[in-house]
């Protein structure tokens, strides 16, 4: 016989624990900490000096948010390449803003890039959830062109830090409390985030359709609309990370953001979204951005030298989605055992 | 001839061997349209762009393009059997590597060429196990060795670049055959298409590629050996990437961990302009030359006319969709004709 | 859940001279069906009878072409299985589909889950709800785990714990009990019951007349699209319906050649895999027709797929003509004289977008190689020769197969294997899905190939196939076989009886 008997209804407080450390997003939380100790340990400045600290939680926050965005394409079975490329775009259209429109409010420009990016993201969801043609394919050709656009709309030219606004620029290096502006931006972005995936009922359905696309249309779930939503939510927060982008360094060339979507996708895998969709957190990829930087920053202090930064990305990687898969196996192997 | 149904000697039956006369055949299908394409790029640009038609151009240009047409050739039957490889760049910058270290360390040339390919062998290698034996997705664990190889590559040598490769190799690599303007290196090419083509096309192992990307698990069912083709397939891929790394190594004379950065993008784009369907089953390989050599002629032309190689990236971005998008509508055309069993979608 | 102005003593659901065309094909013409509020009805008809078309139009994935569609007495036009669902009508599908990596609450609320404030999904009253779903259907299920490795039955009660959630009035059940248990079926029916007597219209779609005649109280027969007839069971008896659903004698469908029965070619010993089938012996003799009877999910296919080797096995071992066939090696299975016509013809037997011609010649295209390469010529030449023998109907070599009809695919997946030459050929549901005419011409070569010395083992879920076709009928049933009968003894009663019990006396 199959059945289960359904578990007495346990103390709240008492599964929420469990599954708490159970989670993916524990362990490589886990993993975050002790390479931050072990590193420490060797070297004491690179968390205790005021510059380690702040770059630390500063710098992976632009990877963050392109995570996030990503994140949430991957758990609806797709994926998005060209978000390198909106970055780098919408970086230089900060820069041009501040140039071509001086006194623009700072506000504004944030807006813009937002706006802008989630432009860009609609092209790539229309094509996806319209024509169903496979995200990998299209992203790859937006890829490209929004890159191009980018160059030649750069031409030679350079945005300075000299071209931004004291105020802007400030923003990339202030903190409030201990935290950098920044990271407090991208924080927030992932609370929403997080909160949204979790407990709106869009959320769940993003999950549904990544988990299972034919019982999606099935049930009659709005396929469409939400693919297209998830991509102009990765293309918009890819802008936001664009400006961003433009805060922190001040100096934008057209080559901003090049390689970031292998690393989002990358810092996804790492923090447990599957990559054939309906699981995984948005959490779990920003641990996974903060994890892969942080590993780079200490890879050189533990000996290893940061040519090696790479492979270590590489092996990352590989090892997540090995983990996964002998995980699943593991799972399903004792949940028909339960059921025989 | 005994008819196993009625038992006699039935008169066999009438069946045409084509259902569309031959100039359907050729000139609609998806190759056709990227001839089509490429006859008419290379007509305007002779006819707009000076110096477009002249030798030289052709030299470099075929010169530029050989690492792509290289590594479009095992590429299309890997999407044919609707897997991808993102990691050959980075295998083309780790035998770069391999083979500038060894050489700079007194190996010859041609054993350190050797081990170079033997390093894209079994960086395939290692791809295919992850994917065939132990069942991951490839997208995945082509990101992850994308960036595993490349790291390799650049963690061996760091910033530095080995330059001391003999003349006689360097100038090899650029020469060209007699009087002509056509470089040597095609003939290593034109012998690997000649190979590919004929496995691809007109042997039981490309007939088994091509119904594993239509329905592996009826390829399984008829005996075909799904794995080890794939296995295969990835150690070919690794293989001949490492073989496009010593081109270009001897090409530019130098050995560098990020060399060739990027070139999988266009290797993609090229094998899908070329009429191979990204879901697998359906390509061939003489439109998959048309599509590189369509890039390849588009960036020369344009690039002779002065425009910067940003637009032909545009150009390129905007093609590879185009291109995908009609792969999709065909495949809604097909759909609507098969039998049901599947349900329409209304919905 | 009301209606806006149901006319009073309407069946809650019907369909009215209902017509359904694919292209050429014509699934369904003047198909009707009532449903009456507090009864369940079946729905019986022969594979191809037009049923799943009838179910997919209920639901809204088709649109019928002409014809009447009331709910209720009002008539209705559904372009979309929201606008079903949203109507009231819940269809279970054989293969329910859930979201694996979601919970089971979450697959039953997904799109509808309660909220709080700002949109908030609650889910304790989520969790609560499904909890008082599982108790109303007297069944245990833990509401927070994932869907994925949860049995086919408990699937089943999920979907319709659904349907009970969406307060539907109609539910449509497609062959529900396929793949369920004996105890499984009574749960589902006691399920059914309760559901009736709330008021609710079931339709009950089933080949097993045992079942439809235990739970149902009306019965309508359909047969190549048309509805025959509608009776209450109370006044008809199986053989009746049995009849109306074929329109004939049923003896004269199978002609059963005399055959030479000779030594042993297929020995299977022993063959054990956890969880599927345990400890599996049997032999099959050069021109014998063993068929291997029993329940749908019994079995059955995962044993040919074992002997063939497309799925693995932990202990026993397959031999042919002596020699041991290597497990997990389809290829090696082919070169020993094994051949199996798999039981999804359009997912494991062709390629559908491939041609007659590639998909004729698969199995054997090494053979047609010469130094090594493959040419078109030969290949066509090898698929017309065989495509001819088994009059496949198509127009010409390069025809997708995914545009021939049921009857001719199944042709074209026969002269495949046919074509390999092998002693021993298995096929899994020869019939399924395939218009009589040619049913009777798959009879009639499986017969003529036995009397030509073949060893066939043939599984089939339809009872008169099995009882017209079989020299010797061994019965499965939950994985291990309990029943072997002789052509002589095998009748339906016997035969069924094995099918759905533990352990037989023979």
């Amino acid at each position: 016989m199959s059945t289960v008997t359904a578990p007495p209804a346990p103390s709240r407080l008492g599964s929420a624990l469990g599954s708490f450390v159970k989670a993916r997003e524990t362990g490589i939380l886990l993993a975050l900490v002790l390479i931050v100790v072990v590193t420490t340990a060797k070297n004491p400045n690179f968390l205790f000096s005021n510059d380690g600290f702040r770059d630390l939680l500063l710098t992976p926050s632009i990877l963050l948010l392109v995570a996030v965005g990503q994140a949430i394409v991957i758990i609806t079975r797709n994926v998005d390449l060209s978000v390198g490329s909106v970055l780098g775009l919408t970086a230089y259209l900060t820069g041009r803003l501040f140039i071509d429109i001086p006194g623009i409010p700072i506000i504004v420009v944030f807006f813009a890039g937002l706006v802008f990016g989630g432009l860009l993201g609609l092209i790539n969801g229309a094509l996806v959830a319209f024509a169903k043609v496979p995200a990998l394919v299209i992203t790859l050709g937006t890829l490209y062109a929004y890159r191009g656009i980018n160059v030649l709309w750069t031409g030679s030219d350079r945005i300075n830090a000299s071209d931004m606004p004291k105020p802007f620029l400030g923003l990339g290096t202030q903190s409030i409390l201990f935290i950098p502006v920044l990271t407090l931006i991208a924080v927030v972005v992932l609370i929403a985030a997080g909160w949204y995936m979790r407990t709106q009922r869009g959320g769940r359905e993003l999950y549904a359709i990544g988990s299972d696309p034919d019982a999606a249309n099935l049930y009659g779930l709005s396929v469409t609309r939400r693919v297209l939503v998830a991509f102009v939510v990765s293309g918009a927060l890819a802008g936001l990370a664009g400006v961003l982008y433009a805060a922190r360094y001040g100096t934008v060339n057209s080559q901003a953001g090049s390689g970031f979507e292998l690393e989002a996708v990358g810092a996804a895998v790492i923090g447990g979204v599957a990559i054939f969709g309906g699981s995984g957190t948005v959490w779990g990829a920003a641990i996974g951005a903060y994890l892969l930087f942080t590993i780079n920053r200490a890879l050189p202090i533990l000996g290893v030298q940061d040519f090696w930064q790479r492979a270590v990305v590489g092996v990352l990687i590989i090892g997540a989605i090995v983990l996964d898969r002998l995980l699943a196996r593991r799972q399903s192997r004792k949940l028909v055992e339960a059921r025989d | 001839m005994t008819d196993l149904i009625s038992g006699g000697t039935a008169t066999p039956r009438v069946y045409k061997d084509y259902s569309r006369p031959l100039w359907q055949r050729i000139l609609l299908t998806r190759e056709g349209a990227v001839y089509a394409a490429l006859v008419l790029v290379i007509v305007v640009a002779s006819l707009s762009v000076r110096n477009f038609g002249s030798p030289i151009t052709m030299t470099y240009l075929l010169l530029d393009v050989t690492p792509i047409l290289l590594i479009a050739l095992p590429m299309t039957l890997v999407i044919i059997t609707g897997e991808i490889d993102l990691s050959v760049a980075s295998v083309v910058g780790l035998s770069s590597v391999v083979l500038g270290t060894l050489h700079q360390g007194g190996m010859p040339i041609e054993a350190a060429a050797a081990a170079a390919l033997v390093a894209g062998a079994v960086a395939g290698a290692f791809n295919g196990f992850l994917i065939t034996i132990v069942g991951l997705p490839s997208l995945a664990v082509t990101i992850g060795t994308l960036a595993l190889y490349r790291g390799l590559a650049v963690g061996l040598l760091g910033t530095t670049a080995v330059t001391d490769f003999t003349e006689f190799w360097t100038d090899l690599a650029k020469s060209k055959i007699g009087g002509t303007a056509v470089p040597t290196v095609m003939v290593l090419f034109v012998l690997l298409l000649v190979v590919f083509a004929i496995v691809l096309h007109f042997t039981p192992f490309g007939r088994g590629v091509f119904a594993i990307g239509l329905s592996s698990e009826a390829a399984r069912f008829s005996g075909v050996h799904v794995e080890r083709t794939k296995f295969i397939l990835f150690v070919l891929t690794g293989t001949v990437s490492a073989l496009a790394g010593i081109y270009y190594t001897l090409r530019f004379g130098s050995a560098r961990g990020d060399n060739a950065t990027g070139l999988e993008l266009s290797v993609i784009a090229a094998v899908l302009l070329g009429g191979v369907s990204i879901f697998g089953g359906r390509g061939a390989l003489h439109g998959v030359i048309a599509g590189v050599l369509l890039i390849g002629v588009l960036g020369s032309a344009l690039r002779l006319a002065n425009v910067t190689s940003d637009v032909i990236n545009i150009i390129t971005g905007v093609l590879l969709v185009a291109s995908v998008v009609s792969t999709s509508v065909l495949n809604w055309v097909r759909a609507k004709r098969t039998r049901p069993g599947e349900p329409r979608k209304t919905a | 859940m009301t209606t806006t102005a149901s006319t009073p003593g309407a069946p809650a659901l019907e369909l009215r001279e209902i017509s359904k065309a694919f292209g050429a094909v014509v699934a369904l013409s003047d198909a009707s069906l009532a449903l009456e509020r507090g009864s369940i009805h079946a729905l019986v008809g022969e594979n191809g009878a037009g049923k799943s078309t009838i179910v997919k139009i209920i639901a809204g994935l088709y649109q019928r072409d002409t014809g009447d569609f009331r709910l209720d007495g009002q008539s209705v036009d559904f372009t979309s299985t929201a606008q079903s669902k949203a109507a009231g009508i819940a269809v279970i599908y054989q293969e329910p589909t859930l979201f694996p990596d979601l919970s089971v609450t979450e697959n039953i609320f997904m799109g509808r889950q309660p909220t709080l404030s700002l949109g908030r999904i609650d889910r304790r009253l989520m969790r609560e709800q499904a909890l008082g779903l599982f108790a109303r259907l007297g069944v245990r299920i833990d509401p927070d785990r994932p869907t994925q490795g949860l049995s086919i039955a408990d699937q089943q009660i999920i979907e319709i714990a659904k349907a009970i959630s969406l307060d539907a009035t109609v539910l449509v059940m497609d062959e529900p009990t396929a793949a369920l248990s004996g105890v499984e079926v009574d749960r589902l029916f006691q399920v059914a019951r309760s559901l009736r007597d709330e008021g609710r219209a079931l339709l009950f779609i089933s080949h097993r007349f045992d079942e439809v005649f235990d739970l149902c109280d009306t019965v309508t027969v359909m047969r190549d699209g048309q509805y025959i007839d509608t009776s209450a069971i109370a006044d008809t008896t199986v053989d009746e319906i049995v009849r109306r659903m074929v329109g004939r004698d049923v003896t004269t469908l199978f002609p059963k050649e005399e055959a030479v029965i000779g030594a042993e070619v297929l020995r299977v010993e022993g063959l054990t895999e956890a969880g599927v089938f345990h400890d599996v012996s049997f032999s099959v003799r050069s021109g014998e027709i063993v068929a291997l009877a029993g329940l749908v999910g019994a079995g059955r296919s995962e044993i040919a797929r074992a002997v063939f080797g497309v799925d693995p096995y932990s202990a026993g071992s397959v031999t042919v003509g002596g020699a041991r066939v290597p497990k997990r090696s389809p290829a090696a299975a082919m070169r020993l004289g094994l051949a199996l016509v798999p039981e999804d013809r359009r997912k494991q037997g062709l390629v559908l977008e491939s041609s007659v011609s590639r998909n004729t010649t698969m199995a054997i295209r090494r053979s047609l190689t010469r130094f090594g390469l493959l040419f078109s010529p030969a290949e066509n030449r090898a698929a017309r020769e065989w495509a001819s023998r088994l009059e496949v109907k198509a127009s010409a070599l390069d025809t997708e197969v995914g545009t021939l009809s049921g009857g001719n695919q199944q042709k074209v997946v026969l002269a495949k294997w046919l074509a390999t030459n092998p002693r021993v050929l298995i096929v899994d549901e020869p019939t399924r899905g395939i218009d009589v005419g040619t049913k009777a011409e798959v009879h009639r070569l499986l017969s003529r190939l036995a009397g030509q010395g073949m060893a066939i083992l043939m599984i089939s879920s339809e009872l008169p196939e099995v009882l017209g076709m079989a020299d010797r009928v061994i019965v499965v049933h939950e994985g291990r076989i309990t029943a072997e009968i002789d052509r002589a003894d095998a009748t339906a009663e016997s035969v069924m009886f094995a099918a759905t019990h533990q352990e037989v006396v023979a």
